[in-house]
């Protein structure tokens, strides 16, 4: 489905992109969407925000509250559908417009959904397999020792695996230092953090264990409800690793704070 | 089936407790994850073969009631009886008329996660008949009086230090210490052999039934299930009625995911198929042999939005590869089915009322569905289960009305940007020193693992506004 355009290399006019913040970036880190903005603008792209926007409905959809969540489905398509493409930094949301709308959605919505979900793209994913963005050298130094989190949406539903790691070596230079499993869930879940807490603390714990064993400064992640999750648990732990989102580095934006910590 | 899913979570919580349990658990998963793996990798056609039996078991839903008219028929024809089960008790009832017509006294018993279902061997023994385990991981819960965690491997929960314990126990030992594993399966082969030989009564499960010639098809690692099959005079395979397959080429293409998909290996050790009872001038086999299918709900879920659980063939690759399943166990579940497979079968055969917690054990991260060789959406499935669960009124008030306000919220963009944008700045200056909260109102389930990060200055839609403002005057 996500396989047009494929054959502009380098795309002959700028491409229209809409950007869908998210609501976890909207309400817990803006510096997300500007470096997002940021970094589209890089590969050439005429970045809009469509100002109308909230929340994807995933949470309402995960808990199965399906009738709560058609209308929201609903009114992000019809503000996300004029778009040439929608960029989304996150691979749950892009997954929930891309997979889940037009599981939701029957007739003429199924079919707005079908037709959202063949231009909307994950940023990582757009930045290198659409805009392919140029090599080219933002900060951070490439000294920086980076493990990476695989979101399990981005990987499973957006199949998201090597293009953040592409990324960040060819705009920062840095090699990923994997950490082991990182296929498996960092026990995030939506709302299944918070009503089997203690699953998702042994689950956060493990994923925090394998991201130290790395010995890596920064983990980076494409989704902010898994690195909120880690960076709490990090916090909680008094252990020192700087959890930060996949766009902040590749825009070389390393002045803010990484998440949870004070300034 | 005795159920205590209702307490999944104080269940779980116990599980937890036990760290050296916990930490065989994740390397036992990761193992696991580690043969499939290799297993998979090294057989090229694996997808094609997923597809294409996923095709046939379609296809054998989509017309049960012919193929079990005709595995019935066949079946009959070969000289096998075949009886229908409506539920666990009718079940039970039936292998306890045929036990009882025959004066058995001792039953050697196959592994059958069917009879778990049922309650089968705590039936039969409380008729006065003695029911002996012969699959080694069935056997050693049995002489602990406990139940499977694990579909394919029953006594997973085990280490070998807590089965040597178990056999000094239970056994007369004398002075033998049994150091080895080795020396603790030749001890349970001594005991059960005996018991094979002693058995009027064989009972064992199938893994599919055959339409096209009245067979059944097993796969075991042990053969135990040939010799319960084989020595005892009569012979009862116990199995439900979505197992039966048109053809025995179907069954072998499902084994050849099956083998591969539970313990990674290209084979079980064993493929057994099973006609009938003796025949003229054969010099071996069950006198008698019996199939008792049983229903249980099964009908009904054909027939709901769930059938395509009825597709699983029962690898336990779900639960392998499910992070809730490897960090709390299988007994945690309450019930013969765990896992991701048990979360989506237990409430639909026993009652969501019940079970409502095990669907919202998961994080919908996908790996389930990814490693099932039945191609079942299995956190669709869960996510359906849990929309059940809020018609139904069973979960939690505060969730339901919790999340039906931030959806009304999230469809009113200007009221949800003016309260965020408010809520947000407050939480930032509360918490920019030190960067997160330990503990916030409404998020004990967060903070009680993890602190709560504080956001940022202001929100995206704010400053972003601002700045195309700011932009404009220019």
């Amino acid at each position: 489905m996500n396989e047009q355009h494929h054959d502009q290399s380098p795309p002959p006019q700028r491409m229209r992109v809409s950007l869908f913040v998210t609501c976890l970036a909207d309400l817990f880190r803006p510096s997300v969407a500007f470096a997002s903005i940021k970094l589209l603008e890089q590969a050439g792209c005429e970045v809009m925000v469509p100002l109308q926007q909230t929340c994807c409905g995933q949470p309402a959809y995960n808990s199965g509250d399906y009738e709560a969540t058609v209308p929201l489905a609903q009114q992000v398509i019809a503000l996300l559908e004029t778009a040439d493409y929608v960029v989304v930094p996150s691979g749950s949301c892009a997954g929930m417009i891309c997979h889940h709308y037009p599981k939701l959605l029957q007739g003429e919505w199924r079919d707005r959904a079908l037709k959202l979900a063949a231009k909307t793209f994950e940023l990582t994913v757009f930045l290198k397999d659409i805009a392919r963005i140029e090599p080219q050298r933002n900060n951070p130094p490439s000294t920086l020792s980076v493990t990476y989190h695989d979101s399990c949406a981005g990987l499973r539903e957006m199949s998201i695996k090597e293009q953040p790691r592409q990324l960040l070596r060819e705009l920062c230079g840095i090699e990923i230092n994997e950490l082991e499993q990182s296929e498996v869930c960092c026990g995030f879940g939506g709302t299944f953090c918070a009503k089997m807490p203690e699953i998702s603390g042994k689950m956060v714990n493990d994923k925090l264990d394998h991201a130290l064993a790395t010995g890596a400064k920064i983990l980076a992640g494409g989704d902010l409800g898994c690195l909120l999750n880690i960076a709490g648990r990090a916090q909680r732990l008094g252990q020192e690793i700087e959890v930060r989102h996949i766009a902040e580095l590749l825009s070389g934006d390393m002045d803010t704070s990484p998440i949870g910590e004070g300034r | 089936m005795e159920q205590h899913s209702d307490t999944f979570l104080d269940n779980a919580s116990e599980a937890l407790k036990n760290t050296g349990q916990a930490e065989r658990r994740d390397k036992i998963a990761l193992f696991a994850s580690q043969i499939r793996t290799a297993a998979i990798d090294s057989f090229e056609g694996f997808d094609d073969l997923r597809h294409h039996v996923k095709k046939i078991r379609q296809h054998s839903l989509d017309n049960l009631d012919y193929y079990l008219s005709q595995f019935e028929k066949e079946a009959v024809h070969n000289g096998n009886q075949v009886h229908f089960a409506r539920d666990s008790e009718e079940f039970n009832s039936l292998v306890l008329d045929i036990c009882q017509q025959h004066d058995a006294r001792r039953i050697a018993k196959g592994k059958s996660i069917v009879t778990e279902e049922t309650g089968l061997n705590s039936f039969l023994q409380s008729a006065g008949l003695n029911v002996m385990e012969t699959d080694l991981g069935e056997y050693i819960i049995q002489q602990a009086g406990e139940t499977p965690s694990h579909i394919v491997s029953p006594a997973l929960h085990k280490s070998a230090n807590e089965i040597r314990e178990l056999f000094q126990q239970k056994h007369d030992l004398g002075h033998r210490e049994l150091q080895k594993t080795s020396d603790l399966v030749a001890e349970a082969r001594n005991v059960l052999r005996e018991h094979f030989l002693q058995a009027e009564v064989g009972v064992i499960g199938a893994n599919a039934l055959i339409a096209e010639n009245g067979y059944s098809m097993l796969v075991t690692n042990e053969g135990n299930g040939d010799l319960c099959a084989n020595l005892p005079k009569v012979l009862i395979i116990c199995t439900t009625i979505d197992r039966v397959l048109p053809r025995a080429e179907d069954a072998t293409a499902m084994s050849r995911l099956l083998a591969r998909s539970a313990t990674g290996q290209p084979h079980s050790c064993y493929t057994s198929f099973y006609s009938g009872p003796r025949r003229e001038g054969e010099i071996d086999g069950p006198l008698e042999t019996h199939f008792v299918l049983l229903d249980n709900e099964r009908s009904n879920i054909l027939s709901s939005d769930y059938r395509e659980i009825l597709e699983c063939i029962r690898c336990g690759a779900c639960l392998n590869h499910c992070p809730i399943y490897t960090s709390v166990g299988g007994h945690a579940y309450g019930s013969a089915y765990s896992g991701p497979i048990g979360s989506v079968l237990t409430p639909l055969l026993t009652s969501l009322e019940q079970s409502h917690l095990l669907p919202n054990a998961c994080t919908s991260c996908g790996r389930c569905a990814e490693v099932c060789p039945a191609n079942i959406p299995l956190p669709d499935l869960l996510r359906d289960l849990r929309h059940e669960e809020g018609i139904k009124k069973l979960s939690a008030p505060r969730w339901r009305y919790g999340l039906k306000l931030h959806s009304w919220l999230a469809r009113h963009p200007s009221i949800y940007q003016t309260l965020t944008a408010t809520s947000i700045r407050i939480l930032h200056r509360l918490g920019r020193k030190r960067g997160g909260f330990s503990r916030l109102p409404f998020t004990s389930g967060w903070t009680s693992q993890r602190d709560f990060p504080a956001p940022q200055e202001n929100t995206f839609m704010q400053l972003y506004k601002a700045k195309m403002k700011q932009n404009n005057e220019r």
